[in-house]
């Protein structure tokens, strides 16, 4: 009988992340930033159809990037979960954090576990009543969660792209303001995003009772000019 | 509860209530014989105008002789351009329409769209076939489902039976047990070019006359400051009418009373 050769856990772990990141890096980065009125969670996506960002629950968003069936299915199990706990118990129940902690299980469970890591990465955002209450939780591929505040960057070129955000980042400008500094981090120096390869979608503050909203291409276009 | 993942040959998809069945939320009950008594909702009217459609119901719940809820509300707004309904067994009713609200938000967040009207019709339809064997044990639900059609621009209606049957209502339905009267006062001051206003006003008369001839239908309570639930939904979605104009509407719906 052969024996399996012997890998040494660091040498596997280092392995797996490079495949994740790798796979990771090949897609185009997303943004989600504080305006003076909630969230803006900014993707470049050049399809109208298969989308990166979506609606959980009344103050919750998801937000993924990476190989497309496997966040989108995260997407879906995070929109179950939500709905079930809203049901048995009340919608007030339905956290951002119990998500996030539930996410990072699943995703740190299969990088340790299976064979094939996940190749991506998760935002979870929440609006709160307050801007102080609002939370971006960022899972990596590997399970863990980070508790980013104002800003999240999430696929490849983080670190330009992050570095391109910071230079004009400001919490309370208006979502105009916060739309064309996400496009320009995305974009960087030396091309320009149009609205047509942006995705863009907000938490909204305020009394409805569903936060989520989906911004068009035009409403995009018009909040660029 | 770790996040619900499934293989894709056991994937509920978008449908919410394949999802809860499988988490265990709806366990398949066996109905013994007999009955029990549970608080009963009552007289719940819809109809047709020409922007789009009206749907009231009375608050009043009663469990045999006993008035055992004076505000229930029997009509919900399911989503942004539809409502419910609903008479019978009132615990059950509610939760079916709480769930069904659910399952057409859960849709529309899984999907990315909402539903088409009739789809969610059909939704619903499915949802009332399921409680079929509680209807033969005396807790039956019945709905009444109406909204504005995005496609066709229109208000329709939807009535159902017992088994889950659904049949479109072209100009009005009603259910309950004063649906007769409710129903009869629809039908002759039914038009097809009725503006929002006689249809609120239509619906407000069917559910007064109901009322006044049948004991389980609440009629308006001023000393309570308790009145029906009246909607209408058109091309700008759900939109309640507010208690101080339906007290106007019943005050003169008394004065007329007093003068004839």
């Amino acid at each position: 009988m052969s024996m399996p050769f012997y890998v040494p856990p660091e040498q596997m772990m280092q392995e797996k992340g490079d495949f994740a990141r790798k796979g990771i890096a090949r897609g185009r980065a997303l943004v989600a930033l504080q305006y003076d009125n909630g969230i803006v969670l900014v993707a470049e996506n050049p399809s109208n159809n298969l989308r990166k960002i979506g609606e959980i629950y009344d103050r919750i968003a998801f937000a993924g990037v990476g190989k497309y069936n496997e966040f989108d299915d995260l997407r879906q199990a995070g929109v179950r979960a939500a709905d079930y706990t809203g049901l048995q118990y009340s919608r007030r129940d339905v956290e951002g954090r119990a998500l996030a902690n539930k996410y990072a299980q699943l995703i740190g469970q299969s990088f340790t576990h299976e064979s094939k890591p996940l190749e991506v990465e998760i935002l979870i955002a929440e609006v709160g009543h307050e801007k102080e209450s609002d939370r971006l939780f960022h899972i990596t591929y590997d399970g863990t969660v980070i508790d980013e505040q104002q800003c999240c960057i999430l696929g490849g070129d983080a670190e330009a792209v992050r570095q391109r955000l910071k230079e004009n980042l400001q919490p309370d400008a208006p979502l105009s303001h916060a739309i064309a500094t996400a496009a320009s981090a995305l974009s960087g120096p030396d091309r320009a995003l149009n609205s047509e390869e942006l995705e863009v979608a907000l938490l909204e503050r305020g009394d409805n009772r569903r936060c989520f909203k989906r911004l068009s291409h035009d409403q995009v276009g018009e909040l660029l000019k | 509860m770790p996040l619900p993942l499934f293989q894709p040959s056991e994937d509920p998809g978008s449908n919410f209530n394949e999802f809860i069945k499988k988490m265990g939320y709806l366990p398949s009950y066996t109905f013994p014989g007999g009955s029990i008594e549970v608080p009963h909702g009552t007289t719940c009217v819809a109809l047709r105008f020409v922007e789009g459609v009206v749907i009231a119901g009375d608050r009043r719940a009663t469990a045999g002789n006993r008035i055992a809820n004076r505000d229930m509300e029997k009509v919900v707004q399911t989503d942004d351009f539809s409502a419910v309904a609903i008479a019978g067994a009132a615990g059950r009713a509610m939760e079916m329409i709480k769930i069904f609200a659910l399952s057409l938000e859960h849709y529309e967040k899984i999907e990315g769209r909402r539903l088409s009207l009739e789809g969610k019709a059909n939704q619903l339809s499915s949802m009332v076939r399921d409680n079929m064997s509680a209807a033969m044990s005396g807790l039956g639900v019945l709905p009444l489902f109406a909204g504005f059609d995005e496609h066709d621009s229109q208000g329709r209606i939807w009535s159902y039976d017992g088994t889950g049957g659904r049949y479109e209502e072209h100009e009005y339905a009603a259910i309950g047990s004063g649906s007769d009267y409710a129903g009869t006062v629809v039908k002759v001051g039914w038009k097809s070019d009725l503006n929002e206003t006689a249809a609120i006003n239509l619906a407000c008369r069917a559910l007064w006359e109901a009322a006044e001839a049948d004991s389980a239908t609440g009629g308006p309570d001023g000393l309570r400051n308790i009145y029906p639930i009246v909607a209408l939904i058109d091309q700008n979605g759900w939109r309640r009418i507010n208690d101080s104009d339906l007290a106007e509407i019943f005050t003169s719906i008394a004065q007329e009373m007093r003068t004839r």
